[in-house]
Protein backbone atom coordinates (compact mmCIF):
# COMPACT_ATOMS: atom_id res chain seq x y z
CA UNK A 1 0.00 0.00 0.00
CA UNK A 2 2.83 2.33 0.71
CA UNK A 3 5.68 1.10 -1.38
CA UNK A 4 6.27 3.86 -3.41
CA UNK A 5 6.79 5.67 -0.17
CA UNK A 6 10.02 4.41 0.59
CA UNK A 7 11.76 7.03 -1.82
CA UNK A 8 10.19 9.72 1.32
CA UNK A 9 10.50 7.35 4.00
CA UNK A 10 14.24 5.74 2.88
CA UNK A 11 15.59 3.32 5.92
CA UNK A 12 18.02 6.23 6.87
CA UNK A 13 15.42 8.52 7.85
CA UNK A 14 13.45 5.46 9.73
CA UNK A 15 16.69 5.09 11.41
CA UNK A 16 17.53 8.32 12.57
CA UNK A 17 13.86 9.11 13.25
CA UNK A 18 13.27 6.02 15.23
CA UNK A 19 17.19 6.45 17.18
CA UNK A 20 17.96 10.34 16.62
CA UNK A 21 21.98 10.73 16.86
CA UNK A 22 23.05 13.52 19.68
CA UNK A 23 19.75 13.81 21.07
CA UNK A 24 20.62 15.19 24.63
CA UNK A 25 21.13 18.44 26.14
CA UNK A 26 24.74 20.41 25.50
CA UNK A 27 24.97 22.01 28.95
CA UNK A 28 28.25 24.11 27.75
CA UNK A 29 26.53 25.24 24.62
CA UNK A 30 27.62 28.62 23.37
CA UNK A 31 24.69 28.57 21.08
CA UNK A 32 21.31 27.71 21.22
CA UNK A 33 17.88 28.30 19.68
CA UNK A 34 14.39 26.75 20.03
CA UNK A 35 12.73 26.18 16.17
CA UNK A 36 9.24 25.89 16.61
CA UNK A 37 6.58 24.94 13.64
CA UNK A 38 3.45 26.14 15.11
CA UNK A 39 1.39 24.99 12.39
CA UNK A 40 2.16 21.07 13.52
CA UNK A 41 3.44 21.49 16.96
CA UNK A 42 6.68 20.15 16.06
CA UNK A 43 9.60 22.14 18.63
CA UNK A 44 12.98 21.00 19.19
CA UNK A 45 16.27 22.72 20.13
CA UNK A 46 19.69 23.21 19.05
CA UNK A 47 22.94 23.03 20.76
CA UNK A 48 26.28 24.40 19.37
CA UNK A 49 29.55 24.06 21.30
CA UNK A 50 32.03 25.95 19.61
CA UNK A 51 36.18 24.66 19.72
CA UNK A 52 39.17 26.89 20.42
CA UNK A 53 39.66 27.79 16.65
CA UNK A 54 35.78 28.87 16.10
CA UNK A 55 34.52 25.85 14.46
CA UNK A 56 31.49 23.76 15.70
CA UNK A 57 33.16 21.23 17.94
CA UNK A 58 29.86 19.56 19.27
CA UNK A 59 26.07 19.72 18.28
CA UNK A 60 23.16 18.29 19.64
CA UNK A 61 19.30 18.54 20.21
CA UNK A 62 16.19 17.76 22.18
CA UNK A 63 12.71 18.26 21.32
CA UNK A 64 9.54 16.38 19.55
CA UNK A 65 8.61 15.82 15.74
CA UNK A 66 7.75 13.36 13.38
CA UNK A 67 10.10 11.21 11.25
CA UNK A 68 11.41 13.53 8.99
CA UNK A 69 11.94 16.25 11.00
CA UNK A 70 13.40 14.35 13.86
CA UNK A 71 15.72 12.78 10.97
CA UNK A 72 16.67 15.83 9.62
CA UNK A 73 17.78 17.26 12.86
CA UNK A 74 19.79 14.44 14.09
CA UNK A 75 21.52 14.36 10.37
CA UNK A 76 22.04 17.80 10.92
CA UNK A 77 24.23 17.57 14.10
CA UNK A 78 26.15 15.00 12.75
CA UNK A 79 27.24 17.07 9.23
CA UNK A 80 28.01 20.40 10.78
CA UNK A 81 30.13 19.05 13.70
CA UNK A 82 34.08 20.41 12.27
CA UNK A 83 32.67 22.90 10.23
CA UNK A 84 33.14 26.78 10.57
CA UNK A 85 30.36 29.04 11.19
CA UNK A 86 30.79 29.81 7.47
CA UNK A 87 30.52 26.26 6.48
CA UNK A 88 27.61 25.55 8.46
CA UNK A 89 25.69 28.56 6.99
CA UNK A 90 26.28 27.31 3.30
CA UNK A 91 25.35 24.23 4.27
CA UNK A 92 22.28 25.02 5.45
CA UNK A 93 21.64 27.43 2.37
CA UNK A 94 22.32 24.11 0.37
CA UNK A 95 19.59 22.09 2.51
CA UNK A 96 17.07 23.97 2.19
CA UNK A 97 17.52 24.55 -1.61
CA UNK A 98 17.43 20.35 -1.66
CA UNK A 99 14.37 20.15 0.42
CA UNK A 100 12.49 22.48 -1.20
CA UNK A 101 13.41 21.20 -5.32
CA UNK A 102 15.10 18.02 -5.05
CA UNK A 103 17.87 19.06 -6.50
CA UNK A 104 21.43 22.03 -5.87
CA UNK A 105 22.65 23.16 -8.98
CA UNK A 106 24.31 26.20 -7.54
CA UNK A 107 25.86 23.53 -4.63
CA UNK A 108 29.67 23.39 -5.56
CA UNK A 109 32.36 20.70 -4.57
CA UNK A 110 33.38 21.80 -1.44
CA UNK A 111 30.48 20.75 1.02
CA UNK A 112 29.24 17.38 -1.99
CA UNK A 113 30.27 15.02 1.07
CA UNK A 114 28.07 16.44 3.65
CA UNK A 115 25.25 17.03 0.96
CA UNK A 116 25.82 13.23 -0.04
CA UNK A 117 24.40 12.56 3.51
CA UNK A 118 21.58 14.70 3.36
CA UNK A 119 20.22 13.39 0.15
CA UNK A 120 18.32 11.15 1.31
CA UNK A 121 15.49 13.59 3.00
CA UNK A 122 15.36 15.20 -0.55
CA UNK A 123 12.18 13.31 -0.96
CA UNK A 124 10.64 15.44 1.02
CA UNK A 125 10.27 18.18 -1.81
CA UNK A 126 7.59 16.41 -3.63
CA UNK A 127 5.63 16.93 -0.53
CA UNK A 128 4.95 20.60 -0.28
CA UNK A 129 2.94 20.00 3.45
CA UNK A 130 6.44 18.06 4.67
CA UNK A 131 8.93 20.70 3.18
CA UNK A 132 8.90 22.69 6.39
CA UNK A 133 9.40 19.31 8.83
CA UNK A 134 12.66 18.89 6.93
CA UNK A 135 14.28 22.59 7.41
CA UNK A 136 13.24 23.25 10.68
CA UNK A 137 16.09 22.11 12.29
CA UNK A 138 17.86 23.95 9.87
CA UNK A 139 16.11 27.17 10.36
CA UNK A 140 17.23 26.86 13.40
CA UNK A 141 20.62 26.10 13.26
CA UNK A 142 20.75 29.31 10.94
CA UNK A 143 19.05 31.17 14.72
CA UNK A 144 21.73 29.72 17.05
CA UNK A 145 24.50 30.98 14.63
CA UNK A 146 22.61 34.33 13.97
CA UNK A 147 22.53 34.81 18.04
CA UNK A 148 18.43 34.67 17.25
CA UNK A 149 16.70 32.53 20.45
CA UNK A 150 14.44 31.42 17.95
CA UNK A 151 13.13 30.34 14.80
CA UNK A 152 9.63 29.42 13.32
CA UNK A 153 9.77 27.12 10.00
CA UNK A 154 5.69 29.36 9.13
CA UNK B 1 -37.47 5.55 4.68
CA UNK B 2 -34.12 3.93 4.96
CA UNK B 3 -31.13 6.35 4.11
CA UNK B 4 -29.05 4.65 1.39
CA UNK B 5 -25.71 5.79 1.44
CA UNK B 6 -24.29 4.99 -1.94
CA UNK B 7 -27.60 6.97 -3.47
CA UNK B 8 -26.67 10.12 -1.63
CA UNK B 9 -22.81 9.84 -2.50
CA UNK B 10 -23.86 10.20 -6.05
CA UNK B 11 -25.26 13.61 -4.75
CA UNK B 12 -21.52 14.62 -3.57
CA UNK B 13 -19.15 15.04 -7.47
CA UNK B 14 -16.15 15.16 -5.57
CA UNK B 15 -16.58 12.13 -4.55
CA UNK B 16 -15.90 10.09 -7.60
CA UNK B 17 -12.78 11.41 -8.05
CA UNK B 18 -9.10 9.14 -7.61
CA UNK B 19 -6.48 10.82 -5.89
CA UNK B 20 -2.90 9.43 -6.18
CA UNK B 21 -4.46 6.63 -8.40
CA UNK B 22 -6.99 5.43 -5.16
CA UNK B 23 -10.34 6.50 -4.85
CA UNK B 24 -10.60 9.63 -2.57
CA UNK B 25 -11.77 8.73 1.25
CA UNK B 26 -12.79 11.66 2.47
CA UNK B 27 -12.12 11.64 6.65
CA UNK B 28 -11.97 15.15 7.13
CA UNK B 29 -15.61 15.92 7.45
CA UNK B 30 -15.22 17.81 10.68
CA UNK B 31 -12.48 20.37 8.90
CA UNK B 32 -15.17 21.08 6.14
CA UNK B 33 -17.89 19.20 4.38
CA UNK B 34 -18.21 18.03 0.82
CA UNK B 35 -20.84 19.80 -0.88
CA UNK B 36 -23.98 18.38 -3.08
CA UNK B 37 -24.54 19.45 -6.58
CA UNK B 38 -28.06 21.15 -5.31
CA UNK B 39 -26.02 23.39 -2.93
CA UNK B 40 -23.20 23.73 -6.21
CA UNK B 41 -26.20 24.22 -8.49
CA UNK B 42 -28.50 26.89 -6.58
CA UNK B 43 -25.44 28.94 -5.71
CA UNK B 44 -24.34 28.92 -9.64
CA UNK B 45 -28.12 29.48 -10.83
CA UNK B 46 -28.68 32.69 -8.18
CA UNK B 47 -25.17 33.93 -9.82
CA UNK B 48 -26.75 33.25 -13.15
CA UNK B 49 -30.02 34.55 -13.43
CA UNK B 50 -31.27 36.21 -9.49
CA UNK B 51 -28.48 38.21 -8.36
CA UNK B 52 -27.84 41.76 -7.37
CA UNK B 53 -27.12 43.88 -3.98
CA UNK B 54 -29.97 42.84 -1.32
CA UNK B 55 -32.35 45.57 0.70
CA UNK B 56 -30.99 48.22 -1.12
CA UNK B 57 -32.49 48.58 -4.97
CA UNK B 58 -36.20 48.91 -6.07
CA UNK B 59 -35.53 47.02 -8.96
CA UNK B 60 -36.61 43.38 -9.98
CA UNK B 61 -33.21 41.90 -9.49
CA UNK B 62 -32.87 43.29 -5.98
CA UNK B 63 -36.21 42.46 -4.98
CA UNK B 64 -35.49 38.72 -6.20
CA UNK B 65 -32.20 38.82 -4.45
CA UNK B 66 -33.51 40.08 -0.84
CA UNK B 67 -36.54 37.37 -1.23
CA UNK B 68 -33.83 35.01 -1.60
CA UNK B 69 -31.46 35.83 0.80
CA UNK B 70 -34.89 36.19 3.75
CA UNK B 71 -36.11 33.20 2.84
CA UNK B 72 -32.99 31.49 3.35
CA UNK B 73 -33.19 33.17 6.73
CA UNK B 74 -36.56 31.72 7.24
CA UNK B 75 -35.18 27.76 5.90
CA UNK B 76 -32.56 28.39 8.90
CA UNK B 77 -34.92 29.22 11.28
CA UNK B 78 -37.30 25.98 10.70
CA UNK B 79 -34.01 23.93 10.47
CA UNK B 80 -33.07 24.69 13.56
CA UNK B 81 -36.81 24.94 14.54
CA UNK B 82 -36.45 28.95 15.69
CA UNK B 83 -39.81 30.70 17.40
CA UNK B 84 -38.94 33.39 14.99
CA UNK B 85 -36.92 33.59 11.75
CA UNK B 86 -35.54 37.13 13.28
CA UNK B 87 -33.52 35.42 15.87
CA UNK B 88 -31.17 34.12 13.08
CA UNK B 89 -28.09 36.52 12.33
CA UNK B 90 -25.99 35.54 9.20
CA UNK B 91 -22.43 35.85 10.25
CA UNK B 92 -19.23 34.51 8.33
CA UNK B 93 -18.69 31.70 10.29
CA UNK B 94 -18.91 30.13 13.81
CA UNK B 95 -15.81 32.39 14.46
CA UNK B 96 -17.25 35.30 13.57
CA UNK B 97 -20.58 34.45 15.19
CA UNK B 98 -18.94 33.68 18.56
CA UNK B 99 -16.94 36.70 18.59
CA UNK B 100 -20.12 38.91 17.87
CA UNK B 101 -21.48 38.05 21.22
CA UNK B 102 -17.51 38.29 23.24
CA UNK B 103 -18.09 41.75 21.75
CA UNK B 104 -21.46 43.08 21.41
CA UNK B 105 -23.16 40.70 24.74
CA UNK B 106 -19.73 40.11 26.46
CA UNK B 107 -18.58 44.26 26.75
CA UNK B 108 -22.42 45.54 26.32
CA UNK B 109 -24.67 43.63 28.60
CA UNK B 110 -22.00 41.71 31.24
CA UNK B 111 -20.90 43.38 34.19
CA UNK B 112 -17.72 43.73 35.96
CA UNK B 113 -16.94 41.07 38.68
CA UNK B 114 -19.43 38.24 36.12
CA UNK B 115 -17.39 35.45 34.68
CA UNK B 116 -17.69 33.37 31.29
CA UNK B 117 -17.71 29.71 31.79
CA UNK B 118 -15.94 27.53 29.26
CA UNK B 119 -14.18 24.13 29.08
CA UNK B 120 -11.34 22.11 28.39
CA UNK B 121 -12.47 20.79 25.10
CA UNK B 122 -13.55 24.29 23.40
CA UNK B 123 -11.93 24.98 19.70
CA UNK B 124 -10.18 27.70 19.86
CA UNK B 125 -13.02 30.11 18.67
CA UNK B 126 -14.87 29.22 21.65
CA UNK B 127 -11.83 29.75 23.93
CA UNK B 128 -9.47 32.88 22.25
CA UNK B 129 -12.62 35.21 22.04
CA UNK B 130 -13.20 34.95 25.81
CA UNK B 131 -9.54 34.82 26.56
CA UNK B 132 -9.31 38.69 24.86
CA UNK B 133 -12.59 39.73 26.74
CA UNK B 134 -10.85 39.01 30.06
CA UNK B 135 -7.85 40.92 29.27
CA UNK B 136 -9.46 43.39 28.79
CA UNK B 137 -9.14 44.63 32.21
CA UNK B 138 -12.78 44.81 32.56
CA UNK B 139 -12.55 42.62 35.46
CA UNK B 140 -14.35 39.84 33.74
CA UNK B 141 -13.49 36.95 34.65
CA UNK B 142 -12.83 33.11 32.45
CA UNK B 143 -13.56 29.80 34.22
CA UNK B 144 -12.84 26.43 32.72
CA UNK B 145 -14.51 23.40 33.74
CA UNK B 146 -12.94 20.00 33.13
CA UNK B 147 -12.61 17.21 31.25
CA UNK B 148 -12.71 13.72 32.72
CA UNK B 149 -10.71 11.38 31.29
CA UNK B 150 -13.19 9.56 29.40
CA UNK B 151 -13.30 12.57 27.27
CA UNK B 152 -16.66 13.72 29.05
CA UNK B 153 -17.61 17.19 30.69
CA UNK B 154 -17.12 17.31 34.44
CA UNK B 155 -20.36 18.16 35.26
CA UNK B 156 -19.22 18.50 39.33
CA UNK B 157 -16.76 20.87 38.28
CA UNK B 158 -19.20 22.63 35.73
CA UNK B 159 -21.63 22.82 38.81
CA UNK B 160 -18.69 24.04 41.56
CA UNK B 161 -17.71 26.83 39.05
CA UNK B 162 -21.44 27.91 39.04
CA UNK B 163 -21.60 28.06 42.68
CA UNK B 164 -21.33 31.37 43.63
CA UNK B 165 -23.75 32.86 41.00
CA UNK B 166 -20.71 34.72 39.39
CA UNK B 167 -21.04 33.16 36.04
CA UNK B 168 -23.02 35.64 33.14
CA UNK B 169 -22.45 33.60 30.73
CA UNK B 170 -21.64 29.54 30.04
CA UNK B 171 -19.81 29.41 26.90
CA UNK B 172 -19.24 25.44 25.70
CA UNK B 173 -18.90 23.13 22.75
CA UNK B 174 -22.11 21.19 21.60
CA UNK B 175 -19.83 18.43 20.26
CA UNK B 176 -16.31 18.40 20.61
CA UNK B 177 -14.48 18.01 17.11
CA UNK B 178 -11.62 16.15 18.54
CA UNK B 179 -13.00 13.76 21.06
CA UNK B 180 -16.59 13.25 19.73
CA UNK B 181 -17.87 13.89 22.93
CA UNK B 182 -22.02 15.21 22.50
CA UNK B 183 -22.03 17.31 26.04
CA UNK B 184 -25.50 17.06 27.69
CA UNK B 185 -26.80 20.02 26.84
CA UNK B 186 -30.34 20.37 27.86
CA UNK B 187 -28.76 19.85 31.65
CA UNK B 188 -26.48 22.34 30.84
CA UNK B 189 -28.89 24.82 30.19
CA UNK B 190 -31.50 24.28 33.12
CA UNK B 191 -28.41 24.30 35.37
CA UNK B 192 -26.99 27.98 33.58
CA UNK B 193 -30.14 29.10 34.20
CA UNK B 194 -30.46 28.11 37.97
CA UNK B 195 -27.33 29.65 38.46
CA UNK B 196 -28.50 33.00 36.73
CA UNK B 197 -26.32 32.81 33.58
CA UNK B 198 -27.16 32.73 29.78
CA UNK B 199 -25.58 29.78 27.92
CA UNK B 200 -24.03 29.48 24.46
CA UNK B 201 -23.63 26.37 22.86
CA UNK B 202 -20.75 26.56 19.99
CA UNK B 203 -22.90 23.73 17.82
CA UNK B 204 -20.50 23.99 14.64
CA UNK B 205 -19.71 19.97 14.62
CA UNK B 206 -23.33 19.10 16.69
CA UNK B 207 -25.83 20.90 13.79
CA UNK B 208 -23.93 18.74 11.65
CA UNK B 209 -24.61 15.30 12.76
CA UNK B 210 -28.14 15.89 14.97
CA UNK B 211 -31.48 17.50 14.89
CA UNK B 212 -30.71 20.86 16.93
CA UNK B 213 -34.21 22.72 18.08
CA UNK B 214 -34.06 25.98 19.90
CA UNK B 215 -37.58 26.34 20.88
CA UNK B 216 -36.94 22.63 22.96
CA UNK B 217 -33.16 23.30 24.05
CA UNK B 218 -34.32 26.66 25.56
CA UNK B 219 -30.47 28.06 25.02
CA UNK B 220 -29.58 31.70 24.79
CA UNK B 221 -27.32 32.08 21.55
CA UNK B 222 -26.63 28.91 19.70
CA UNK B 223 -23.48 29.15 16.51
CA UNK B 224 -22.62 27.34 13.61
CA UNK B 225 -20.77 27.33 10.21
CA UNK B 226 -22.43 26.94 7.14
CA UNK B 227 -19.54 25.06 5.38
CA UNK B 228 -19.09 21.95 8.16
CA UNK B 229 -22.98 21.28 7.07
CA UNK B 230 -22.46 20.65 3.04
CA UNK B 231 -23.17 24.56 2.47
CA UNK B 232 -20.60 26.79 0.99
CA UNK B 233 -17.69 28.33 3.22
CA UNK B 234 -18.58 32.02 4.38
CA UNK B 235 -21.73 32.30 6.18
CA UNK B 236 -22.22 31.00 9.56
CA UNK B 237 -25.44 31.56 11.90
CA UNK B 238 -25.46 33.01 15.34
CA UNK B 239 -28.96 32.22 16.66
CA UNK B 240 -30.15 35.06 19.51
CA UNK B 241 -33.36 35.79 21.19
CA UNK B 242 -34.71 38.67 20.69
CA UNK B 243 -34.84 39.62 24.09
CA UNK B 244 -30.88 39.69 24.00
CA UNK B 245 -30.58 40.93 20.31
CA UNK B 246 -32.84 44.15 22.16
CA UNK B 247 -29.95 44.73 24.57
CA UNK B 248 -27.05 43.94 22.39
CA UNK B 249 -24.89 47.12 20.99
CA UNK B 250 -23.85 46.69 17.31
CA UNK B 251 -20.80 44.75 16.69
CA UNK B 252 -19.59 45.97 13.38
CA UNK B 253 -21.27 49.59 11.85
CA UNK B 254 -22.05 50.46 8.22
CA UNK B 255 -24.27 50.30 5.89
CA UNK B 256 -27.05 47.90 6.12
CA UNK B 257 -27.06 48.30 9.90
CA UNK B 258 -29.15 51.38 10.37
CA UNK B 259 -32.31 52.86 10.62
CA UNK B 260 -31.61 56.62 9.96
CA UNK B 261 -28.11 57.83 10.18
CA UNK B 262 -27.34 62.23 9.52
CA UNK B 263 -23.84 63.11 10.39
CA UNK B 264 -24.49 63.70 13.83
CA UNK B 265 -26.65 61.01 14.82
CA UNK B 266 -27.40 57.31 14.13
CA UNK B 267 -30.36 54.88 14.89
CA UNK B 268 -29.57 51.60 14.50
CA UNK B 269 -32.09 49.16 12.60
CA UNK B 270 -34.01 46.45 14.23
CA UNK B 271 -32.57 42.81 14.78
CA UNK B 272 -31.65 41.29 13.29
CA UNK B 273 -30.15 43.65 10.85
CA UNK B 274 -28.73 45.52 13.59
CA UNK B 275 -25.94 42.45 12.95
CA UNK B 276 -25.21 42.11 9.51
CA UNK B 277 -23.71 45.15 8.65
CA UNK B 278 -22.41 45.66 4.98
CA UNK B 279 -23.53 43.47 2.30
CA UNK B 280 -23.95 40.10 3.64
CA UNK B 281 -22.96 36.90 1.68
CA UNK B 282 -25.97 36.60 -0.61
CA UNK B 283 -24.87 33.78 -2.78
CA UNK B 284 -23.69 31.67 0.47
CA UNK B 285 -27.34 32.23 1.76
CA UNK B 286 -28.83 30.56 -0.77
CA UNK B 287 -26.35 27.93 -0.32
CA UNK B 288 -26.57 27.35 2.77
CA UNK B 289 -30.46 27.32 2.34
CA UNK B 290 -30.15 24.40 -0.53
CA UNK B 291 -28.28 22.65 2.58
CA UNK B 292 -30.20 23.17 5.02
CA UNK B 293 -32.99 22.08 2.40
CA UNK B 294 -30.75 18.67 1.23
CA UNK B 295 -30.49 17.58 5.20
CA UNK B 296 -34.06 17.83 5.85
CA UNK B 297 -34.65 16.03 2.62
CA UNK B 298 -32.66 12.71 3.69
CA UNK B 299 -34.01 13.70 7.05
CA UNK B 300 -31.41 14.50 10.65
CA UNK B 301 -33.03 11.34 12.24
CA UNK B 302 -31.82 9.59 9.12
CA UNK B 303 -28.48 11.03 8.88
CA UNK B 304 -27.74 10.38 12.58
CA UNK B 305 -28.95 7.11 12.80
CA UNK B 306 -26.87 6.45 9.94
CA UNK B 307 -23.69 8.23 11.65
CA UNK B 308 -24.17 6.20 15.13
CA UNK B 309 -23.81 2.70 13.21
CA UNK B 310 -20.60 4.04 11.25
CA UNK B 311 -19.61 5.25 15.14
CA UNK B 312 -19.84 2.09 16.28
CA UNK B 313 -18.63 0.35 13.72
CA UNK B 314 -15.40 2.46 13.85
CA UNK B 315 -15.03 1.83 17.86
CA UNK B 316 -14.89 -1.70 17.06
CA UNK B 317 -12.60 -1.48 13.95
CA UNK B 318 -10.25 1.52 16.07
CA UNK B 319 -10.13 -0.41 19.30
CA UNK B 320 -9.00 -3.58 17.30
CA UNK B 321 -5.36 -2.18 15.83
CA UNK B 322 -2.71 -2.56 18.16
CA UNK B 323 -0.33 0.71 19.59
CA UNK B 324 -3.71 2.82 18.88
CA UNK B 325 -4.94 5.39 21.50
CA UNK B 326 -7.73 6.71 21.22
CA UNK B 327 -8.55 10.30 22.29
CA UNK B 328 -12.13 10.12 24.40
CA UNK B 329 -14.52 7.36 24.88
CA UNK B 330 -17.60 9.12 25.81
CA UNK B 331 -20.63 7.40 26.03
CA UNK B 332 -22.65 9.89 23.76
CA UNK B 333 -20.10 10.83 20.83
CA UNK B 334 -20.18 11.64 17.50
CA UNK B 335 -18.09 10.90 14.76
CA UNK B 336 -15.12 12.47 15.28
CA UNK B 337 -12.19 10.01 16.30
CA UNK B 338 -8.75 11.44 17.26
CA UNK B 339 -6.25 8.92 17.87
CA UNK B 340 -2.43 8.38 18.23
CA UNK B 341 -0.26 5.72 16.58
CA UNK B 342 1.99 4.40 18.86
CA UNK B 343 5.25 4.17 16.52
CA UNK B 344 4.54 6.51 14.11
CA UNK B 345 4.06 10.59 14.19
CA UNK B 346 0.62 12.20 13.21
CA UNK B 347 2.03 13.89 10.10
CA UNK B 348 4.41 11.02 9.09
CA UNK B 349 0.74 8.53 9.33
CA UNK B 350 -1.30 11.36 7.19
CA UNK B 351 1.19 11.58 4.59
CA UNK B 352 1.13 7.66 4.58
CA UNK B 353 -2.91 7.47 4.51
CA UNK B 354 -2.59 10.57 2.08
CA UNK B 355 -1.30 8.01 0.06
CA UNK B 356 -3.95 5.59 0.31
CA UNK B 357 -6.10 8.10 -1.17
CA UNK B 358 -7.38 8.54 2.72
CA UNK B 359 -8.20 12.48 3.59
CA UNK B 360 -7.04 12.89 7.46
CA UNK B 361 -6.18 15.70 9.67
CA UNK B 362 -3.13 15.85 11.90
CA UNK B 363 -2.46 18.42 14.10
CA UNK B 364 -4.06 19.41 17.45
CA UNK B 365 -7.47 20.90 15.54
CA UNK B 366 -7.32 24.26 16.76
CA UNK B 367 -7.61 22.58 20.32
CA UNK B 368 -4.13 22.78 21.58
CA UNK B 369 -5.19 22.78 25.41
CA UNK B 370 -7.15 19.86 24.72
CA UNK B 371 -4.12 17.88 23.42
CA UNK B 372 -2.20 19.16 26.21
CA UNK B 373 -4.77 18.11 28.64
CA UNK B 374 -4.20 14.16 27.45
CA UNK B 375 -0.72 14.56 27.05
CA UNK B 376 -0.64 14.79 23.43
CA UNK B 377 1.16 17.63 22.73
CA UNK B 378 2.71 16.56 19.21
CA UNK B 379 -1.31 16.11 18.47
CA UNK B 380 -3.41 13.40 16.53
CA UNK B 381 -4.82 12.33 13.51
CA UNK B 382 -8.62 12.86 13.16
CA UNK B 383 -10.71 10.93 11.43
CA UNK B 384 -14.26 12.44 11.18
CA UNK B 385 -17.12 11.64 9.23
CA UNK B 386 -20.29 13.13 7.23
CA UNK B 387 -23.26 11.68 5.70
CA UNK B 388 -21.48 10.21 2.91
CA UNK B 389 -19.41 8.00 5.09
CA UNK B 390 -19.14 4.21 4.24
CA UNK B 391 -18.50 1.25 6.39
CA UNK B 392 -16.70 0.10 4.05
CA UNK B 393 -14.29 3.31 4.11
CA UNK B 394 -13.37 2.74 7.61
CA UNK B 395 -12.51 -0.85 6.94
CA UNK B 396 -9.90 0.52 4.72
CA UNK B 397 -9.29 3.46 6.99
CA UNK B 398 -8.45 0.53 9.50
CA UNK B 399 -6.64 -1.74 7.42
CA UNK B 400 -4.18 1.26 6.02
CA UNK B 401 -3.53 1.99 9.50
CA UNK B 402 -2.04 -1.72 10.40
CA UNK B 403 -0.14 -0.92 7.46
CA UNK B 404 0.79 1.77 8.56
CA UNK B 405 2.20 0.83 11.69
CA UNK B 406 3.64 -1.91 10.04
CA UNK B 407 5.68 0.41 7.86
CA UNK B 408 7.22 2.18 11.01
CA UNK B 409 8.02 -0.82 12.96
C1 LIG C 1 -16.30 22.95 17.48
C2 LIG C 1 -15.90 24.00 16.50
N1 LIG C 1 -16.08 25.29 16.79
C3 LIG C 1 -15.76 26.27 15.94
C4 LIG C 1 -15.22 25.99 14.71
C5 LIG C 1 -14.86 27.14 13.81
O1 LIG C 1 -15.61 27.15 12.65
P1 LIG C 1 -15.28 28.26 11.55
O2 LIG C 1 -13.82 28.10 11.23
O3 LIG C 1 -16.15 27.95 10.41
O4 LIG C 1 -15.56 29.58 12.17
C6 LIG C 1 -14.99 24.66 14.36
C7 LIG C 1 -14.40 24.28 13.07
O5 LIG C 1 -13.28 24.50 12.72
C8 LIG C 1 -15.34 23.65 15.27
O6 LIG C 1 -15.14 22.35 14.98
Amino acid sequence: MFDDLRDLYQEVILDHGRKPRNFRRLEDADRTARGDNPMCGDRLELFVKLGPDGAIADAAFQGRGCAISTASASLLTETVKGKTLEQAHALSDQFRALAMTGTCPDCGEALSEEMERLQPLSGVHEFPSRVKCATLAWHTLNAALDGAKEASSE
Amino acid sequence: MSFDVERARRDFPILSQTVRGKPLVFLDSGASAQKPRAVIDAMVRCMEERYANVHRGAYFLSEAATEAYEAARGAVARFINAADPREVIFTSNSTMAINLVAHSWGRGVLKPGQAVLISEMEHHANLVPWQMLRDEGRGIELRIARVTDAGELDMDDVAAKLADGKVGLVAITHMSNVLGTVTPAERLVRMAHEAGAKILFDGSQAAVHRRVDMQALGADFYVFTGHKLYGPTGIGVLWARLEHQERMPPFLGGGDMISMVTLDRVEFAPPPAKFEAGTPPIVEAVGLHAAVAYVSAIGMAAVEAHERALVDHAMRRLSDIEGLGLLGRAQDRGGVFAFSLDNAHPHDLATLLDRAGIAVRAGRHCAEPLHARFGVEGGTVRASFGLYTTEGEIDYLAEALTKAREFFA
